[in-house]
């Protein structure tokens, strides 16, 4: 059993190591949210799963398991915060955006307002 | 060294790449926004990294510190997004850096 958690384990800091890599690479605040919030969320889980096959006692599983589901709420949660943040901010998305639906609705609702 | 130790090294150093440029992304470049978006990812690399290192020793006592800073992760970006939120557009641009 040891030999498979190590092997999830890898892959999840392999899941880990693609999220840094997207923060640097993606163009945009928008598009880096997605590295930031997905890829990690998983590398997270499947490195807790390792772990919880490495250690296999019921009460450590216990904990594993609740650092797991507060991840998994908590990490996208508050990267979405953070965007919206950013968007409400003002902050400019790249020239590659094809659509931008929070704004076209800001738009719209100031249009009708008048 | 055996296979496990092997992939251990390897979790390892790939969380302490992605672990730098995490650092490299808050401290160097980018809007808040980007800072506060690097900081987040390090605070999941910094409780891969704790998990990783209790599944090595085979220790319980850093899984307590796993849900703690799980948790205090969460806070953390929570606060900095209102912040960038009730300061405007003027502290999220690339000139406040």
């Amino acid at each position: 059993m040891n030999e498979l958690g190590a092997i999830i384990t890898v892959i999840g800091a392999g899941f880990s190591l693609i999220s840094a890599i997207g923060l640097h690479r993606f163009p945009d605040v928008f598009a880096r949210m997605h590295a930031a919030g997905k890829a990690s969320t998983l590398g997270l889980g499947l490195i807790l799963l390792g772990v919880a096959i490495r250690i296999g006692d019921d009460g450590e599983f216990a904990k594993l398991a609740l650092a797991g589901m507060s991840a998994v709420i908590a990490v996208p949660a508050g990267v979405h915060l953070i965007g919206r943040a950013a968007h409400r901010a003002g902050t400019e998305t790249s020239a590659e955006t094809v659509v931008d639906e929070l704004s076209d609705a800001r738009r719209l609702r100031a249009a009708a307002e008048e | 060294m055996s296979f496990v130790e092997v992939l251990d090294v390897i979790a390892m150093a790939m969380l302490a790449v992605a672990g730098v440029l995490g650092v490299w992304r808050v401290v160097r470049e980018g809007s808040v926004a980007d800072k506060l978006l690097g900081a987040d990812l390090l605070t999941v690399i910094v409780v891969g990294g704790v998990a990783v290192g209790a599944g090595v020793t085979s220790s319980p006592l850093f899984l307590d510190v796993i849900v703690l800073v799980a948790a205090l992760g969460f806070l953390a970006a929570v606060t900095v997004a209102r912040y960038i939120e009730k300061r405007g557009a003027r502290f999220a641009g690339d000139d406040w850096t």
